[in-house]
């Protein structure tokens, strides 16, 4: 369509009266100006109104075509909803036969419509299958897959690295009983290879015509290669997790062991799986996950040379029992400890044997003289007693019809150092007496020695402590006597006295000064804490522990030697003999605690019983061995407690 | 091969039936034994049966009488099927009623009859007798409207629903009751009265809903997966998705082994994991495949009672398959409804041959038979040997 410059009428008579306009107002100006304007402006007006007209042709135009493409739109609109509206009514009625011709036709109509929908139905189950198809997963197995049987366990290592505790996968062998062929021959050739076999068991299990039955649980590969040899059908085998402790019995106690399906049943073990291992057990998460190993603040060196001279003191001695215990004084760490008679972890064992059991956590002893370093202590922090103070160590120190003696009495008046070498019940009794029972009760109670200690260790005893204390049982107590606690219990609270008054609940794992700190409790004044070290360091120097003196560490030491009770009697023979021993005695760092249950007299040691003739020797010889394999630098010049008394009166004005 | 040219019976019956659905109906038969094969075992492990394939065994013997059941009732014509049915529907219609009353109870419901060592389902057999009787009814009505053809029909119907809903056996009513309304849609039921219809099986199921615990759960259960225990259907979808399009490959299937009801309503879902989807699609063209054909010869038909009669037989042999199909892969709330000829069952397998053979025999193409039919049935029945060879008449009348 060309575009057309006709001129409507108003826009043509608007113009001709703006032309006129146009007009008048040349002339005004010819009159005023000249013709020249006039010309112009004439000009200009032409130029406006072509424009114009071109503009409005070109709308126009546009216009008109909208409108036909609009008005073609709608007719066929209409058209298309007048079309399918006939449309489906002739389909409606033609299907649904609502014309009523005969009743053939209707029929007819209504059959093709059942088949519509038998259609439509089909493909909506092909619909739904495809769908299926694709959201399929031919790989997801349903149950776990049969590597979740046993579970995997984090490596165990020392302080050092070493590692004491891993897993090692092995094969295990079951049966489908339901696809044997012939039991009988199957466990003929099975016995071959594993001549161990529980024969009723097993063929009981053959015969059972289960769809499934364990047979063996972890057999070697060579054991796995001749059983897969044989060519059974219906024999299988199941790679499972074992544990295995290649230090064997060396960490028995600690470690504890796990059971034939892999979780930890004892000891550390089952700390391990109380973390959360066991919810990922469950999970079926924790198989063959690399996991963290966990780090122990054990030293397996230290570990070895404590449990070697353990087991020769207790052969030397034909002591029941012999307990050793090393902690870092300042951390609460637990470096080494050994409880004998131990069992070896690989092998599963009967938890009620006696060999099973931690004495250190899980028996609870009368420590005897041990304990009166904490009597000491106490008198020493509460500020009334000094080591100036002397107390009347004649005769015995009589309760009604009980009587307290002295094992070696010297019969005068001792001062506090004297009470503590000589090692004197009644001034040690005489002196916490002086204190006051309740006093007495509540020191112990802030040392941590009348509630069940936890540590990392599942396995713990509770104190047993007198229900009425009265007098007597303070004057008892006093020496170590009529309360028994766990000798790790009572470590802790030794540890305290040396390492400047810190209690540090004790830990199995690694753990820094720093961290310690943050645990600690202040329970006794700095200056409580040397004067401890300085008695401890005079007991070896002049005491009962000179056989613990090993030069050049400068060990601080304190004898105990406690009856045993037998038959709610105190048997003078059955002796409890144990022996602390401290060093670097200017710096503490270590403890060891040694203990020997019954030990007997040797030619050697004239007769004697006591904890200097058997625990303290045996402690020396563990300091020897230890002390360089903890970093603990020998001294040329020993150190002498005189001097250490002088350095306390330095350090408390200091202090001040 | 067989002549065109021979008159006898054999050759007739050969040039005159649906090969094609004949031939997909054998090749059902045997997918259905090696489903079996997949599916049973577990099932019998599970029941403590000591030999595997003992329901493989048992289908496989139920299934040589079905092939003659299948083949002898092709053979027969519209009016000898009538009468036969009138005859099954009457004794299994008394041993349906002795259900309720002989029956050991099974999952808290009377459908088995213990008849001489063998157990027999009476509602299986009642089905496709029921189906031709009914549609005999409404194929007189449209021809004489004069006889009350459309009250006996509703009479009928109550008569095999009563024992039905007292068993109970839900699955077998809604199927009676869709076949027979959808014949009676077919009879030139008016528009009025199929709302009314519609309405009186909502009520229906709305009772069944609100009075039935076990039809509330099932219904509950589908519209809201939380309100209940949903494993069976759980297990049977965790099936499809095992099996892929492929599948795990014959006897890889685990999902199978906690299935319950495997080898029979859920049959479908074992062949998902073992054979595929892909295979389960070509089943369902099987099944769609013998439906639609079915129907489509039902509508080239020309004598009413053979329409009415096919259109009912396939429709019951379709209702159940794609109500088992569409159960199984959780378009429908669980019912249960076997997959015809693949799922394990004897009853089941001999009253679907009993069916289907039904059903070849009304299919078999018969020109200028209705018209034959109308001529000559009011008049005077003509004698049996007369219609024996019914290819005849059309020459005769072209002549």
């Amino acid at each position: 369509m060309t575009p057309s410059f006709s001129i409507p009428a108003p826009l043509a008579k608007a113009g001709r009266l703006l032309g006129r306009a146009g007009a008048a107002t040349g002339r005004v100006l010819g009159r005023m100006g000249g013709v020249a304007g006039l010309f112009l402006l004439d000009l200009l007006w032409r130029m406006v109104r072509a424009v114009g007209m071109a503009f409005y042709g070109i709308l126009r135009w546009i216009v008109l075509r909208i409108y036909r493409l609009c008005r073609w739109f709608v007719m066929r609109a209409i058209g298309l909803v007048l079309f399918s509206y006939h449309a489906s009514i002739f389909i409606v009625r033609g299907l649904f036969g609502l014309d009523r011709v005969d009743q053939e036709t209707v029929a007819r109509a209504r059959l093709k419509l059942i088949i519509l929908a038998f259609s439509l139905v089909f493909v909506a189950i092909a619909g739904r299958l495809t769908i299926l198809a694709l959201t399929s997963d031919p790989n997801g197995t349903r149950g776990g897959g049969s590597e979740a049987v046993a579970s995997a366990r984090p490596d165990i290592v020392d302080r050092n690295g070493d590692v004491i505790a891993i897993d090692v996968r092995s094969p295990s062998l079951f049966a489908e009983p339901k696809r044997l062929i012939d039991p009988d021959e199957t466990l003929e050739g099975l016995l071959k290879v594993l001549p161990d076999l529980d024969v009723a068991e097993v063929r009981a299990r053959l015969n059972s015509g289960k769809g499934f039955a364990w047979l063996k649980r972890e057999i070697t590969p060579a054991q796995q290669r001749a059983i897969y040899r044989l060519g059974f059908p219906g024999i299988g085998f199941v790679r499972e997790n074992r544990r295995i402790y290649p230090d064997g019995p060396t960490f028995s106690h600690v470690l504890g062991n796990v059971n034939v399906d892999n979780q930890g049943i004892a000891g550390l073990e089952k700390y391990v799986d109380n973390r959360g291992l066991a919810e990922l057990h469950l999970a079926g998460l924790a198989t063959d996950r690399q996991q963290e190993p966990v780090a122990l603040a054990m030293d397996s060196r230290v570990q070895h040379a404590l449990r070697d001279e353990l087991l020769k003191a207790r052969d030397k001695f034909k002591a029941k029992a012999a307990m050793g215990l090393v902690t870092n004084v300042r951390t609460g760490e637990v470096v080494s400890m050994v409880s004998l008679p131990d069992f070896d972890p690989n092998q599963s064992g009967d938890p009620r044997d006696n060999a099973h059991l931690n004495r250190l956590t899980t028996g609870v002893f009368e420590m005897g003289s041990t304990f009166k370093s904490l009597s000491f202590a106490m008198a020493l922090d509460s500020g009334k007693v000094t080591l100036g103070s002397s107390f009347d160590a004649r005769g015995a120190l009589s309760f009604g019809r009980f009587a307290i003696h002295d094992f070696h009495a010297e019969g005068r008046v001792l001062s506090v150092p004297e009470i503590y070498i000589y090692s004197s019940n009644v001034g040690t009794a005489k002196m916490v007496l002086s204190l006051g029972v309740e006093a007495h009760k509540a020191f112990l109670r802030k040392m941590g020695q009348l509630d069940r200690l936890r540590t990392e260790l599942p396995e713990s005893a509770e104190p047993i402590v007198p229900r009425r204390w009265g007098e007597v049982n303070s004057a008892t107590i006093a020496f170590g006597h009529g309360i028994a606690v766990a000798p790790l219990q009572a470590v802790m609270a030794v540890n305290s006295m040396v390492n400047g008054g810190y209690l540090i609940p004790p830990t199995f794992m690694k753990r820094s000064e720093e961290e310690a700190m943050q645990v600690a409790t202040r329970v006794l004044k700095p200056e409580t804490s040397d004067k401890m070290r300085y008695l401890l360091r005079l007991n070896v120097e002049k005491g009962s522990g000179k056989s613990a003196n090993v030069p050049g560490y400068n060990v601080g030491a304190k004898t105990g030697t406690a009856e045993k009770v037998v038959n709610g009697r105190y048997a003078h023979n059955k002796l409890l003999t144990s022996f602390t021993a401290v060093f670097p005695m200017e710096k503490p760092q270590y403890l060891l605690l040694v203990m020997l249950d019954e030990p007997q007299p040797t030619p050697e040691t004239h007769g004697y019983a006591t904890s200097g003739w058997n625990a303290a020797p045996t402690a020396g010889k563990i300091v020897e061995r230890i002390a360089p394999m903890l970093n603990v630098a020998p001294r040329q010049t020993p150190l002498n407690s005189d001097q250490m008394l002088r350095d306390i009166g330095q350090k408390v004005a200091d202090r001040r | 091969m067989m002549s065109r040219a021979d008159r006898t019976v054999l050759s007739e019956w050969w040039w005159t039936v649906d090969r094609l659905l004949l031939g997909s109906l054998l090749v059902l038969m045997m997918v259905g034994i090696v489903l079996c094969l997949a599916a049973s075992p577990p099932v019998a492990a599970r029941l403590g049966i000591a030999d595997p394939f003992h329901f493989v065994d048992r289908q496989v013997m139920f299934l040589i009488p079905a092939i003659f059941v299948l083949f002898g009732t092709s053979f027969l014509q519209p009016r000898t099927i009538r009468r036969i049915c009138v005859v099954v529907f009457a004794v299994f219609l008394v041993l349906l009623f002795a259900t309720l009353v002989l029956g050991p109870e099974v999952k808290g419901a009377r459908r088995w009859l213990n008849l001489a060592g063998v157990t027999v389902q009476p509602s299986e057999f009642l089905k496709p007798a029921f189906v031709v009787l009914a549609a005999w009814l409404f194929s007189e009505s449209g021809k004489r409207p004069e006889m009350p053809a459309q009250l006996l029909a509703i009479a009928l119907l109550g008569s095999v629903l009563l024992p039905l809903v007292m068993q109970p056996d839900f699955g077998q009513t809604t199927l009676v009751c869709l076949v027979w309304g959808a014949l009676f849609f077919l009879a030139g039921l008016r528009w009025i009265w199929m709302v009314g219809l519609a309405g009186a099986g909502a009520s229906g199921l709305l009772i069944a809903y609100k009075f039935v615990p076990h039809v509330t759960k099932r219904i509950d259960r589908f519209l809201d997966p939380a309100s209940g225990d949903t494993y069976q259907v759980d297990t049977a979808l965790e099936s499809f998705r095992h099996g892929g399009w492929l599948g795990q490959g014959p006897g890889e299937g685990t999902v199978k082994r906690i299935l319950p009801d495997g080898h029979t309503d859920f049959v479908f879902a074992v062949a998902a994991e073992e054979f595929g989807i892909i295979l389960c699609l070509i089943l369902l063209a099987l099944f769609a495949f013998i439906i639609l054909r079915s129907l489509n010869r039902a509508l080239k038909e020309q004598d009413p009672f053979s329409r009415f009669a096919a259109t009912g037989l396939a429709m019951l042999f379709g209702l159940q398959a794609s109500i088992n199909m569409a159960v199984n892969v959780h378009l429908m709330p669980a019912k249960g409804m076997t997959l015809p000829f693949i799922s394990y069952g004897g009853s089941s397998l001999i009253s679907l041959a009993f069916g289907m053979g039904m059903l070849l025999a009304l299919s078999r193409s018969r020109p200028g038979a209705a018209a034959m039919a109308a001529l000559s049935e009011p008049m005077q029945p003509p004698k049996s040997g007369v219609l024996a060879t019914p290819v005849e008449i059309p020459h005769a009348e072209a002549a």
